[in-house]
């Protein structure tokens, strides 16, 4: 695979070899030819880049440090591991690059409202909260049952000044969230802006969502050269849609020697068929506007997902980690409920950190792999989120109310 | 000349207009669905839009949606549906049928093998709701291989370049997109149809029927006076969904809605 290839895509259709593209009725077509025109003009805008780039460092808090993880190392024997400490923007997740991103582009574009739709509710925050902040019409769009497991960020959403609309249909998680809130977008596509949460949906989304969030490899690369002197030999993330794992792995894609792993949500294990891990269970397919993996049935209906996670709890992912997958630049694994359970318990306990649900599967994963790795090797952990909203999760399974 | 294109041909000749209507396949059970297609084309129906269900709709309304819903509980898949058009030629062999559904059933059928027992069971035309023809690079061919009428979607935002574009794409008819929104709503501004259709009209050749929010005789006239054919569905398919129980009362109600459609298009020729 050459430098070039690896950095070429998407192509101009919105193409990763045979994923991505534009897969929607027709009357978004025009909406999402316009934001692909007016996207790639600004990408190349000193003006926009400057102010995004003011905007992550003095609204969002960034860099995030990437901290050297000295007792988790200890404990677990093997690789050097590090963590990129994405739960320390503002809004506590990596969600927030892209919504500064995404607002900025909204703004460009002169929408007053903006739409998303959110699973564990971090992207809903992030979204509310930039919006909040240009004073913007919000509403976000949230699977009843992810609107009760997630009850705390529901409440952020509204002390923001977001209007939360529960989805009842399907199986009111996040995919039929994205349906309700395409929905409303095609009703209101004049004066809407959808931000869309991951780097999945159809193009411009994939590739403007992983522009926003490559800021966050571009940091580790950076610092990983600045402490460590060198490039880490593994990257770990967590994939739902995969917004976190794709801004991480993205600055590395050409650098030969780093290994890139994406973690799926193994739910209660692949065997079972409750987990939501499309790329180590599933096969491609056409939904929300790209073709993807996807977990379907044999007729191509969408089938039905689990994770403890709420933010993995997606059918789908992205499509450039479909097409990581298929030429072998990024292995993708998973990790059931239990480790990742485990995880977060672990990385609470020896590091005073806290991470979300999401990230312990990524710190439950690479934990494994660090044991298998030479002492002299280094390892990095996105850390994509902080697990304070899912404290009522991990209560009551202690029997604890909280 | 495909089977739409005659019926359309036909149509114009005697200067009416088509009555189009839609239900989910499989709605409220899988065995009604051919009754249910008899009954529509008793009451008029030119030409059946048979929507294929699908887990996640996302163009349409919760009429539709529920539709869809109603009919996978009892595990209707895209096979299934071509058997039902097949069944349904048994007895007629004139009424066009067009499927309207999402793509991924289709995909997982194979593109091929889905071209080719769509042919073989009497489908005439395929409205893919989420295929651009952007995307169609792989699939139209297949369809035009096997006299299958590929109808694509045209919206209130497709700039003329793209009605072009779309136009020379398909065959039969293309489906003009009433207003920006969902299926079932109900927002039809007729002075804006016509306009656009009037639009469409000087872009290109094929005839145009107009589909989302025709609801009744008066709505179905206005759009008929402008268009080459109405597109009835989220009425038909609510219907449905209140006359679950009993089959005879929800052909009666079936016929009772499309019959003043009918009789208020012909009004027009005359």
């Amino acid at each position: 695979m050459t430098e070039e290839m690896l950095r070429s895509l998407p192509d101009s259709r919105g193409h990763f070899g045979a994923y991505g593209g534009r897969f929607v009725s027709e009357t978004l077509m025009d909406s999402l030819m316009q934001l692909e025109r007016e996207y790639l003009k600004l990408r190349d805008d000193p003006e926009f880049q400057a102010q995004f780039d003011k905007d992550l460092a003095d609204y969002v808090g960034r860099p995030s440090p990437l901290y050297f993880a000295e007792r988790l190392t200890r404990e677990t024997g093997g690789a050097q591991i590090w963590l990129k400490r994405e739960d320390l923007n503002h809004t506590g997740a990596h969600k927030v690059n892209n919504t500064i991103g995404q607002a900025l582009l909204a703004s460009f574009l002169g929408k007053k409202r903006v739409i998303a739709e959110t699973g564990a509710g971090q992207h809903g925050v992030a979204t509310a909260t930039v919006c909040a902040r240009l004073g913007l019409e919000c509403h976000v769009f949230m699977g009843a049952e992810d609107v009760q497991r997630q009850s705390l960020n529901v409440y952020r959403m509204k002390l923001l000044g977001a209007e939360v609309h529960p989805v009842e249909s399907g199986t009111r998680t996040l995919k039929d969230a994205m349906n309700d809130a395409m929905r409303d977008w095609v009703t209101h596509v004049d004066d809407t802006f959808y931000i869309i949460g991951t780097v999945a949906g159809p193009h411009p989304y994939p590739l403007l969502v992983r522009d926003f969030q490559a800021v966050i490899g571009r940091e580790t690369r950076r610092q990983a050269l600045e402490k460590a002197g060198k490039l880490p030999d593994a990257l770990v993330a967590c994939v739902g849609g995969g917004s976190n794992a794709i801004g991480m792995f993205y600055p590395f894609l050409t650098d030969e020697s780093v290994e890139m792993y994406g973690v799926e949500a193994g739910g209660l294990g692949l065997e079972s068929g409750r987990h939501a891990a499309p790329l180590s269970a599933g096969r491609p397919g056409v939904l929300h506007g790209n073709r993807t993996y996807l977990m379907e049935d044999e007729n191509g209906q969408i089938a039905g997902t689990h994770s403890v996670s709420a933010g993995l709890d997606y059918p789908g992912v992205g499509p450039e980690h479909s097409w990581l997958k298929d030429i072998g630049r990024a292995q993708y694994v998973t990790i059931t409920d239990d480790e990742a359970l485990a995880g977060f318990r672990q990385l609470t306990r020896v590091e005073g950190i806290m991470p979300a649900l999401e990230s312990a599967h990524a710190v439950a994963y690479a934990t494994k792999l660090a044991a298998t790795m030479h002492k002299d090797q280094m390892l990095v952990i996105n850390v994509s989120g902080r697990g304070d909203k899912d404290i009522h999760t991990i209560a009551k399974l202690d029997g604890i109310e909280v | 000349m495909s089977r739409i294109e005659a019926v359309l041909k036909r149509l114009k000749g005697q200067g009416r207009k088509a009555l189009i209507p839609y239900i989910t396949a499989g709605d409220p059970h899988p065995e009604v669905t051919v009754d249910l297609m008899h009954t529509l084309v008793g009451a008029g129906a030119d030409i059946i839009e048979l929507g294929v269900p699908f887990s996640d709709p996302m163009a349409d309304g919760p009429v539709i949606a529920l539709a869809c819903e109603r009919s996978l509980k009892h595990g209707t898949s895209l096979r299934q549906v071509l058997k039902m058009v097949e069944t349904f030629r048994t007895r007629d062999p004139d009424t066009p049928v067009v499927l309207m559904g999402y793509l991924n059933p289709i995909e997982a059928m194979g593109y091929t093998a889905f071209a080719d027992a769509a042919k073989s069971s009497g489908v005439d035309g395929v409205l893919t709701v989420d295929l651009p023809p952007e995307e169609a690079d792989e699939v139209a061919p297949l369809f035009t291989e096997r006299g299958l009428d590929a109808i694509f979607l045209l919206a209130p935002t497709t700039t003329d370049d793209r009605i072009r574009a779309i136009s020379s794409h398909s065959s039969g008819y293309v489906y003009y997109v009433s207003f920006k929104g969902v299926t079932g709503a109900a927002r039809i501004d007729v002075d804006d149809v016509a306009e656009n259709v009037k639009r469409i009209h000087s872009l290109t050749a094929l005839p145009v029927g107009v589909g989302f929010g025709i609801r009744d005789a008066e709505t179905a006239a206005a759009v008929g006076r402008v268009s080459d054919g109405v597109i009835v569905g989220s009425v038909l398919v609510d219907t449905i969904a209140k006359n679950q129980e009993d089959i005879e009362a929800l052909k009666a109600a079936l016929a009772k809605l499309l019959r003043p459609m009918r009789e208020a298009l012909d009004e027009l020729a005359s």
